[in-house]
């Protein structure tokens, strides 16, 4: 009893923690389902058939590619664009600063909803109505990219002492060779976190995209459009290979960080 | 003594450009398309035009006809943030003082959901939820439920989906401030004869609100628009206001109807989120 | 104030700091410094925090542009010339070591960015000196605080300088090892003969390491010279109460002759050798350490010549071994400190006692009145 009562915290977040996995687990045991029909959602038996074939719908791998493309580039873009903010809002002072902040700020605490419709606005009386497709998707994910991106650089940054970069303009390093050498390499872990948050963001976004995208149909599209008709198994396998490549991303990176921790023991 | 001095200079225009530009024409300007969209003369059409007639009777007509969507999605967001509050406040302190060595690889457990699709995890809900799923059937077999009553198309499974959805945004704000209280205070607190609930609400409470305020906010703001859950989880009685936006944005008669909405929905959440920061500033909170 | 260090010093050798100033907006960090620090010294910047010691040594280091002045250093200006220029390296206040490089390539940083050759053997010489030669390959996150502080001091002495800097360098250290520090940098200054500048706010450590200590306050150098001349003569009354602990008793000038000035204390003829006297006449503080000061019951023969103030009462007693610290309340109301050695031959007093107090006048010194008597004591908040 005295055991439970120390640890009913513990307890009581775990099974918290239980409630956020519980869908988590029916996604990875239904992409070994076997359904009797499509139109029933049920587990109804094993089959290693959907991780076989992954694309037996086409147009699901077709979206996949899609999503694939728009989040890598609307990322490299993002993450670009936003380390320089990130930089130039931690490092200088400039006239404008703190509006610069603000302005990174507001898209962070906007709805979704109304930051698409507004940008299907501006394209409708921009007159690319019937442009909308890659590039207006693409535009739109840099957008809704870009804040979450200068964030997370900026915390990192605002983390890092500039000492470091003082004591290599003491030891000789002319400022590129600063950047270059001390700089960049103790950012990186942060524009690699800021690249990751981003295309999970741009890959798992719906309610923007859907405004935006003219014909062409994304991953989360996809889903929401088959979810009426019946879901092909293979959207569970996608979404539990998403599970894993990120699992493996973080808990690498934090396995590292372990051993390190370790090593500075001994 | 040593200034963390920033420097200054015209470098810093540079770098701040990119993001500036892209931020004025495609968040800035879209934002005065959307006012400009919804003063538009009601009767006009995309082959005809648009023409700004200042016709500020677009907000009354959208209020009129759609505010049950309206008041039904800050309802639901409200439902859904306390919820989430409270589950996150557990999760988020187990985390913070009960997890020992683990702590870290609890918060990556807190954020690996988020990593698999928005809409996949929804639809499982639906799964979970269904009428001859196992939640049912034992709610039932309890007599919680009646025979015919049904989790799956209802405003509780809206709810749950919204919470669901959004707990990670409140545990890890709520995480970043507890994490940060020293534990020494809790045990001075219970040093200066508070009981433990006591002491949680004079000492761990206060120092959390940080926490509590940008937590909540993160979870109502995206729940208010969100109509993903509504529409998978709820029922035609459900509709909330981000369906009839997404309708109406796509309907070539009704721009200005959308655009509309868009701004009551952006000023009715920033109401009440200057409201509920005036409060939670003071000790009303409590 | 402030006088020129070694007047034998030839010009173009060392470092020269002229009339050099810094100001924040209003606020004036440092106020037409001169300095002059010849070739291998050991030389202590020594000051409370915010007294603009800090800010000197980063602008001697070209991480802070001065305001107005100039620097010289080997006869060069490089007033305007940018840090990654300067023949001078710093010792970081908490060592600055990059994080994401080993030990190796820390202490190796600066002869690869100035492509200097034979790297291996020179950074492993200098590991050697440091005694870190089997921490090579570990990154600075592994290593104690003391030897983080000794790879700190590597990574600069490796570049030979002209000067090396040292900004509060063990201020991060406890004080045991504190203490080896001091005395393992003293060593290496000795073995490799450059320049050092210590910057510190701990007198103690000042005046262990340096051969000449410089005190400044508010942005000024109060007093240079030899850690002796600074305790033996002070100058103001910063100095004195900021480099251990003083006597300072509210006189007035009587006669002020060639060689001795006789200052009436209270009623009481004291002389102060004219050396010593650092006021022009009026009235003045007579300055004498504890330690200096002897005390004895009323009436009996003491081993002073000169100066002996009767009517004291003993108010405070502590016996510490080596010594026994008195407060001895005078008849004009002020307490006086008073360091007894603990000989074994002297009597204990005990609170209550009559006693009088003597010194001998060649330890005497005295001060400008205009100043602040408790400038630089730690009760005003060091």
């Amino acid at each position: 009893m005295a055991w439970i009562k120390e640890r009913a915290v513990l307890v009581l977040g775990l099974l918290v923690l239980v409630y956020m996995f519980v869908p988590i687990f029916v996604v990875v045991l239904m992409s070994f389902n076997d359904p009797a029909t499509r139109n029933v959602y049920k587990f109804d038996g094993f089959t290693m058939h959907n991780w076989l074939n992954p694309c037996e719908d086409p147009s699901m791998c077709d979206a996949l590619g899609l999503s694939v493309r728009i989040g890598l580039l609307a990322t490299v873009v993002a993450t670009i664009i936003g380390t320089l903010a990130g930089f130039a809002l931690v490092r200088w002072d400039f006239f404008g600063r703190s509006s610069s902040n603000v302005l990174i700020f507001l898209p962070m605490a906007a709805p979704e909803i109304v930051l698409g419709s507004s940008l299907l606005t501006l394209f409708v009386q921009g007159g690319f109505a019937g442009q909308l497709g890659f590039w207006t998707i693409f535009i739109a994910h840099v957008m809704f990219c870009l804040s979450f991106v200068v964030v997370t650089i900026r915390a990192r940054l605002a983390g890092m002492n500039d000492v470091l970069e003082q004591a290599a303009a003491d030891l000789y390093a002319t400022p590129s060779q600063t950047f270059w050498r001390v700089t960049f390499p103790l950012v990186l872990p942060g524009i690699l976190g800021a690249a990751l948050l981003s295309f999970s963001l741009s890959f798992d976004d719906f309610i923007i995209t859907n405004l935006n995208s003219g014909s062409e149909v994304t991953f989360p599209m996809y889903v929401w459009g088959v979810a009426r008709v019946g879901l092909p198994m293979q959207v569970n396998v996608v979404g539990t290979l998403m599970l894993i490549v990120s699992l493996v991303i973080v808990l690498g990176t934090e396995v590292n960080a372990r051993r390190r921790a370790r090593a500075l023991a001994t | 003594m040593a200034e963390t001095g920033r420097r200054r200079g015209l470098t810093a225009y540079l770098l701040m450009a990119p993001a500036v530009i892209v931020l004025a024409l495609f968040f800035v300007i879209p934002f005065y398309s959307l006012v400009a969209a919804s003063l538009y003369e009601p009767g006009g059409s995309d082959k005809n035009g648009w023409e700004v007639t200042y016709h500020f009777a677009n907000y009354w007509d959208a209020v009129e006809l759609y505010w049950r969507p309206l008041v039904r999605s800050l309802v639901y967001a409200g439902a859904a943030t306390l919820i989430c509050l409270v589950l996150g406040y557990v999760l988020a302190y187990a985390i913070a003082f009960k997890s020992g060595r683990w702590k870290s690889l609890l918060l990556v457990l807190v954020i690996a959901p988020f990593f698999t699709s928005f809409l996949v995890r929804t639809l499982s809900w639906q799964l979970i939820l269904a009428d001859d799923g196992w939640i049912v059937d034992t709610l039932q077999f309890l007599h919680v439920l009646g025979d015919d009553d049904r989790l799956l198309a209802t405003n509780f499974a809206v709810v749950m989906g919204l919470a669901y959805n959004f707990l990670p945004f409140m545990v890890l704000p709520l995480f970043a401030s507890i994490d940060k209280i020293d534990h020494r205070l809790i045990e001075a607190s219970g040093d200066l004869y508070s009981n433990p609930v006591v002491g949680f609400f004079k000492v761990t409470w206060p120092l959390s609100l940080p926490g509590v305020v940008s937590g909540t906010l993160l979870t109502f703001i995206p729940a208010a628009g969100d109509y993903i859950n509504a529409e998978l989880l709820g029922n035609t009685e459900t509709s909330v206001i981000g369906s009839v936006i997404q309708l109406q944005a796509t309907d070539a008669n009704h721009p200005h109807t959308a655009a509309a909405l868009s701004m009551i929905l952006m000023i009715g959440i920033l109401a009440m989120v200057l409201f509920y920061i005036r409060k939670a500033g003071t000790e009303d909170l409590l | 104030m402030s006088s020129p260090a070694e007047a034998g010093a030839e010009p173009g050798d060392g470092l020269q700091v002229r009339a050099l100033s810094k100001s924040y907006g209003d606020f004036h960090a440092v106020r037409s410094l001169d300095l002059d620090v010849p070739r291998g010294r050991f030389y202590a910047l020594l000051g409370p925090s915010g007294c603009g010691k800090t800010t000197t040594l980063r602008m001697v280091a070209g991480l802070e542009a001065p305001t107005s002045g100039s620097i010289l250093l080997a006869g060069q200006d490089i007033t305007r010339t940018k840090a990654y220029r300067r023949p001078v390296n710093t010792v970081f206040q908490n060592y600055a070591l990059f994080p994401h490089l080993d030990i190796y390539e820390n202490v190796a940083f600066g002869l690869r960015r100035r492509k200097v050759g034979d790297v291996k053997k020179k950074v492993d010489e200098m590991l050697e000196l440091v005694e870190l030669g089997a921490q090579a390959r570990k990154k600075p996150a592994q290593l104690s605080g003391g030897q983080q502080q000794r790879v700190a001091l590597a990574r600069a002495l490796i570049n030979e300088p002209e000067v090396l800097l040292l900004d509060e360098p063990l201020g991060a250290l406890d004080l045991k090892l504190r203490r080896s520090m001091q005395i393992e940098i003293k060593r290496i200054q000795t073995e490799v003969g450059l320049t050092f500048i210590h910057v510190t706010h701990d007198q103690e450590e000042a005046m262990t390491m340096a051969d000449t200590v410089a005190v400044m306050n508010s942005g000024v150098i109060e007093q240079q010279g030899s850690p002796a001349e600074l305790y033996e003569n002070p100058r103001s009354t910063f100095v004195a109460n900021f480099l251990g602990q003083s006597n300072l008793i509210e006189g007035t000038v009587k006669t002020p002759a060639a060689d001795v000035v006789t200052v009436d204390m209270h009623g009481i003829d004291v002389s102060i050798p004219a050396d010593r006297a650092h006021t022009d006449g009026g009235k003045g503080w007579i300055g004498i350490r504890p330690e200096k000061v002897l005390i004895g019951d009323a009436g009996a023969e003491l081993d002073a010549p000169g100066n002996t103030i009767p009517g004291g009462v003993v108010t405070d007693v502590s016996f510490i071994g080596v010594s026994t610290q008195y407060l001895v309340r005078m008849p004009w109301g002020q307490e006086l400190q008073v360091f007894a050695q603990n000989t074994g031959r002297t009597k204990i007093h005990s609170v209550g006692d009559q006693v009088e107090l003597s010194w001998r006048p060649e330890y005497a010194f005295l001060l400008d009145h205009a100043q602040d008597v408790h400038a630089g004591s730690q009760e005003e908040g060091a």
